[in-house]
C-alpha cells in the first residue's frame, strides 16, 4: 500500500520499471523515470545499440559519448545484463517479480524465445505491466518486417502528406516513427497502471508504432472516408480540404515564419485582421483582403483566389521584417505566427528561460554542464518537479548497486558473472 | 466482455480543436465517463472544419470532431451565463479530473481557477495545455500546433537542400502532445487515490514536443550543431531515400516506395536484386563500401529511381523485405484504409453517427491484453447528452436543472 510520503519525489516515485528496450523504445521508460519512477536501463554486456546512435559529444563515436543514449537515458540507473545466458536470464526473473513496469522493443517473438515472453513473466509476477513497442504490432502480416525511421514514416502515412509536390515524399530528418510509439507505450502503460492498481491485474501492453503515426495525420484519413478526397503535400502551402488550401510557411528578411490565414474561430479571423490592421499601419494594406469576410471562411479552408490576394499582399509585408520582429509584433495583436526556429533559437528562448525549462546536468566525466530539455509538464502541488535529475548510465554503472544491494550478489558472484560474460 | 480500465474514472472536459480532445479521447476509449462540455452559441471550431459526412457541412457532420470525441457525452454549456460557473463548480465536485486547453487566464476569468475548483473538490486533478505554458512573457501567445510546429524545431528540418523549409503535414505537436497528456494525468489519478492530493498540471505543446528531438537539441548545446535541410538523406545510411514506382491499378501516379540501407548485408542484397533485374550499375566500385556510396550518392539515388520505376510498389516491399532491406510504400491516406497491417489491427473502427452515418474513427495504438480499448458511441451531436449528464451522471434534481434550462444558461 502507498503513502503520502512514496509519492514525495514525484507522481511516480514509488514504482520500479525495467526498461529492456533498445533505441527504438528508449523514450517510453524516460517519460516515467521524468515523472519520477525508478527506471533500471537493463543493456547487454558492452552497452546498448542505442549508444552507436549518433550525435556524439564533440562529434567522437563511443559508448559514453552518445547524445542520443543521454537524451533517452537520463534519469534511468543502468545495469548490464546478458538475457540471452541462463544466468542473465535468472537475474532478470528476479528482478521482474519484483517490477511494476517491464519495457521491450525487441522483434516480435523474441522475447519469447528467450523464455521471457508475457506469459512467462506474469507466470513470475501477476501485476506486472509488459510494454513490448514494435513497428507494427506484434502480429500481422508486417510484423516481421524491418523499419527504419523513413520506412515507417511512410507506411504511416506520413511522408505522403508532406514535402513539395514536384518531389518525393519527406520525413522530418529528426527520427520521429519510434518516438511516436514510444510515447503512445508510457500513455497505454499508465492506462494499465490504472487498472492493476484497483484489481491487482497486469498485462501485456502491444503498441505499433505504425498507428501512432497515422494517428497524427489531422483530419487527412477522415477525408478518404467522408469524402473520399485525397489529400496531397503542398510544400509551404496545406490542403486542408479538396481545392482549399491554405499557405502555412513563408520567407522574411533573416529566415522563415509560419502564420496561418485563414477563417473561422480560435482566433483565425481575428488574427488575420490584425495581420491586416499591422499592414495598414505600415503602408502596406490591402483593401481587397479587408473586404474578405474572414468570419464566414471555414476553419483552415480559403479559396485559391484568396489565397492568391493573400500572398501577393502578405509576402511582400514580411520580407521587410526579421523573424523575431515578426514574432513580437505577433505578441502583441494576437496573430497566429511562430518563427522557424533553429536549436539554437530554441535553446535561447525567453519564453522556456522565463519558465525555468532547461536541466543543467554535471557529466562528471566530461567536466561538463550539459542542457537538457526539462519539464514536459508541470505538477504544480509537487515539491520535487519534473524533469532531468541524474545524467544517463554509463555501461553497468549500477550493477553492484542493484545486482548487489538488492538482489545480494557478493564481488565474487558479481565477477564469476561477469566473466562468463552475463553481465 | 472484460471490464475498460478507466472504469469509474470522472472527467470533466472543456477540451477543444486536436491536442484536448485526441487526449480526452484515450481515457474515453478505456472507459473513463467523459463529459465533454461545449457551447451552443459559440461551437468548437472542429465542428465547422471539413470533412463532412458527404461532404455536406454541418455543426454535426464534421468528421474532425467526430474522430476525436467518439465514446464521450456532449453538454452544451453557455460559459457566458451568470449561472455557468455555478453549475461547472458542482460538476467539478463529482470530477476526478478537469481537462481544458483555453489560453491560460479563460478559466481565471470565468472564476474557474485551481484556486476555486480545488476549493469544492481538493483531490481534483486539473490539467491544462496551452500553446507556450503557464507564466511567462509569452503566454497568451495564441496558436495551433500547424504552426507551432515551427517554433517546436521541426520545420527547419524538413526540406530539400536547393529550396526552403516545409511544415510537418498537419497540426503535428498537436498529436506529439497526448501521449505525455495521459501518462502525466494518470500519474496525478494514481497519487489521487492513494492519497487523496490533488493537483494542477500545465502543459505547454513547446516545452512537451521538444522531447521527440532531445538528441537534436544537446547537438547544439555541446557540439554547436546547426542543422541543415537535407531531403531524405541520412548521416549513417546510404542509400536511403523514397523512390517512384510505377503507377497502380487507380491510375494513380503518384507513387513511392522508401529504401533504407544502413549495413553492407542490407547493401549486397539490395544490390543482387537489382543486378538480377538487369541493373548491373549498382556493382560500381563507387557503390561498393558506405563511405564510397555517399560520395556518389545524387548517382545511386538515379539508378535506384530508374529501377524502381518499373516496379509495383507493394511487389517491390515485399520482395525487398523477403531478403532483409528495409522498405516500405508510402500509403496515402486512402492507402491506409486498405494497408494489410492497419487492417490486421483494426485501426479503423467505424461508428453509426445518427447524422453523419457510419464513419471512421482511428482505433488506439496500443493493444493491452486484458481490457482493449472499446469505441461504441459516435461524437456527440451538440449538447445532445445535457439532460441525461447533469441529471443522471451528476445527480443534478430535476428542479435545478429545469431553472437552468429555462434561464438559457444550456445553450
Amino acid at each position: 500500500m502507498t503513502s503520502n510520503d512514496d509519492y514525495g519525489p514525484g507522481l511516480l516515485a514509488p514504482y520500479r520499471v525495467l526498461d529492456l528496450s533498445d533505441g527504438r523504445g528508449l523514450l517510453c521508460g524516460k517519460m516515467l523515470a521524468d515523472l519520477g519512477a525508478d527506471v533500471v536501463q537493463v543493456e547487454p554486456p558492452g552497452g546498448s545499440p542505442a549508444r552507436r546512435v549518433g550525435p556524439f559529444y564533440k562529434d567522437e563515436p563511443g559508448a559514453e559519448r552518445s547524445l542520443f543514449w543521454w537524451a533517452c537515458c537520463a534519469n534511468k540507473r543502468g545495469i548490464t545484463l546478458d538475457i540471452a545466458t541462463d544466468d542473465g536470464s535468472t537475474l532478470l526473473r528476479r528482478l521482474v517479480a519484483n517490477a511494476d513496469f517491464l519495457i521491450e522493443s525487441a522483434d516480435p517473438g523474441r522475447m519469447a524465445a528467450l523464455g521471457l515472453g508475457y506469459d512467462d513473466l506474469q507466470a513470475i509476477n501477476p501485476r506486472l505491466v509488459m510494454v513490448s513497442i514494435t513497428a507494427f504490432g506484434q502480429d500481422g502480416p508486417y510484423a516481421d518486417y524491418q523499419a527504419s525511421d523513413i520506412v515507417g514514416m511512410a507506411l504511416g502515412g506520413f511522408m505522403h502528406l508532406t514535402g513539395d509536390g514536384d518531389r518525393p515524399p519527406l520525413r522530418v530528418s529528426m527520427p520521429q516513427f519510434y518516438q511516436h510509439g514510444s510515447a503512445a507505450g508510457a500513455a497505454a502503460a499508465m492506462i494499465a497502471h490504472t487498472h492493476r492498481q484497483l484489481t491487482g491485474e497486469g498485462q501485456h501492453v502491444d503498441v505499433s508504432c505504425q498507428q501512432a503515426v497515422a494517428r497524427t495525420l489531422a483530419h487527412a484519413p477522415q477525408y478518404w472516408d467522408l469524402e473520399q478526397t485525397i489529400l496531397r503535400r503542398m510544400g509551404a502551402y496545406r490542403e486542408s480540404a479538396g481545392g482549399t488550401f491554405t499557405r502555412i510557411n513563408w520567407p522574411c528578411k533573416d529566415g522563415y515564419v509560419n502564420f496561418q490565414p485563414g477563417g473561422g474561430t480560435a482566433g483565425a479571423a481575428r488574427s488575420v485582421r490584425s495581420m491586416l490592421a499591422w499592414m495598414t499601419e505600415e503602408g502596406m494594406g490591402s483593401p481587397e483582403l479587408d473586404a474578405v469576410n474572414w468570419e464566414e471562411l471555414g476553419y483552415g479552408t480559403a479559396r485559391a483566389e484568396i489565397m492568391e490576394m493573400t500572398v501577393a499582399a502578405v509576402a511582400p509585408f514580411f520580407m521587410t521584417h526579421t523573424r523575431n520582429e515578426l514574432a513580437d509584433g505577433a505578441l502583441e495583436r494576437r496573430i497566429l505566427l511562430f518563427p522557424v526556429a533553429t536549436p539554437s533559437d530554441i535553446l535561447a528562448h525567453r519564453q522556456l528561460a522565463a519558465r525555468d525549462y532547461y536541466d543543467h546536468i554535471e557529466h562528471e566525466d566530461f567536466g561538463e554542464t550539459v542542457t537538457y530539455p526539462g519539464h514536459f509538464v508541470k505538477d504544480m502541488q509537487d515539491a520535487a518537479r519534473v524533469g532531468v535529475r541524474r545524467r544517463a548510465p554509463h555501461v553497468g554503472e549500477h550493477n553492484r548497486e542493484i545486482l548487489g544491494g538488492e538482489l545480494g550478489l557478493n564481488d565474487r558472484d558479481l565477477s564469476r558473472l561477469t566473466e562468463l560474460g552475463a553481465i | 466482455m472484460a471490464g475498460l480500465p478507466l472504469e469509474g474514472l470522472k472527467v470533466l472536459d472543456f477540451c477543444w480543436v486536436a491536442v484536448g480532445p485526441m487526449t480526452t479521447k484515450y481515457l474515453s476509449e478505456y472507459g473513463a465517463t467523459v463529459l465533454r462540455v461545449e457551447s451552443g452559441k459559440r461551437p468548437e471550431t472542429l465542428r465547422r472544419a471539413g470533412p463532412f459526412a458527404g461532404g455536406e457541412s454541418g455543426i454535426n457532420r464534421s468528421g474532425y470532431f467526430a474522430n476525436y470525441n467518439a465514446n464521450k457525452y456532449g453538454l452544451s454549456i453557455d460559459m457566458g451565463h451568470p449561472s455557468a460557473p455555478e453549475l461547472i463548480l458542482r460538476i467539478a465536485e463529482w470530477a476526478d479530473v478537469i481537462t481544458e486547453n483555453f489560453t491560460p487566464g479563460t478559466l481565471e476569468r470565468w472564476g474557474l481557477g485551481y484556486d476555486e475548483l480545488s476549493r469544492v473538490n481538493p483531490r481534483v486533478v486539473l490539467f491544462s495545455a496551452s500553446m507556450l505554458g503557464r507564466g511567462g512573457p509569452m503566454q497568451t501567445q495564441p496558436g495551433f500546433g500547424a504552426v507551432l510546429s515551427s517554433l517546436a524545431g521541426y520545420t527547419n528540418i524538413i526540406g530539400w537542400p536547393d529550396r526552403g523549409p516545409v511544415n510537418p503535414y498537419g497540426a503535428y505537436t498537436d498529436f506529439v502532445c497526448p501521449k505525455f497528456a495521459v501518462a502525466a494525468i494518470l500519474a496525478a489519478v494514481d497519487r489521487q487515490r492513494a492519497t487523496g492530493l490533488g493537483t494542477h498540471l500545465d502543459m505547454s505543446q513547446l516545452e512537451t514536443s521538444l522531447h521527440f528531438g532531445g538528441s537534436m537539441l544537446l547537438d547544439a548545446g555541446v557540439n554547436g550543431r546547426e542543422p541543415e535541410l537535407v531531403g531524405n538523406r541520412h548521416p549513417a545510411a546510404s542509400p536511403h531515400g523514397a523512390y517512384p514506382c510505377a503507377s497502380d491499378a487507380n491510375g494513380e501516379t503518384d507513387r513511392w516506395i522508401t529504401i533504407a540501407v544502413f549495413n553492407d548485408e542490407q547493401w549486397a542484397a539490395l544490390r543482387d536484386e537489382m543486378v538480377a533485374d538487369g541493373v548491373t550499375d549498382v556493382q560500381s566500385g563507387e557503390f561498393r563500401t558506405f563511405r564510397v556510396r555517399k560520395a556518389h550518392e545524387d548517382k545511386l539515388d538515379g539508378i535506384i529511381a530508374g529501377w524502381t520505376a518499373n516496379h509495383d510498389r507493394h511487389a517491390l516491399m515485399h520482395r525487398l523485405q523477403s531478403v532483409g532491406v528495409p522498405a516500405g510504400v508510402v500509403n496515402d491516406t486512402r492507402d491506409l484504409f486498405d494497408d494489410e497491417q492497419l487492417k490486421h489491427r483494426e485501426h479503423f473502427t467505424w461508428l453509426d453517427h445518427p447524422e453523419m452515418g457510419p464513419y471512421a474513427t482511428d482505433y488506439t495504438e496500443s493493444h493491452l491484453s486484458a481490457t482493449p480499448g472499446r469505441l461504441d458511441r459516435p461524437a456527440p451531436l451538440l449538447g445532445q447528452d445535457t439532460e441525461y449528464a447533469l441529471r443522471e451522471i451528476v445527480g443534478l434534481s430535476e428542479a435545478d436543472y429545469r431553472e437552468l434550462e429555462e434561464a438559457g444558461a444550456l445553450e
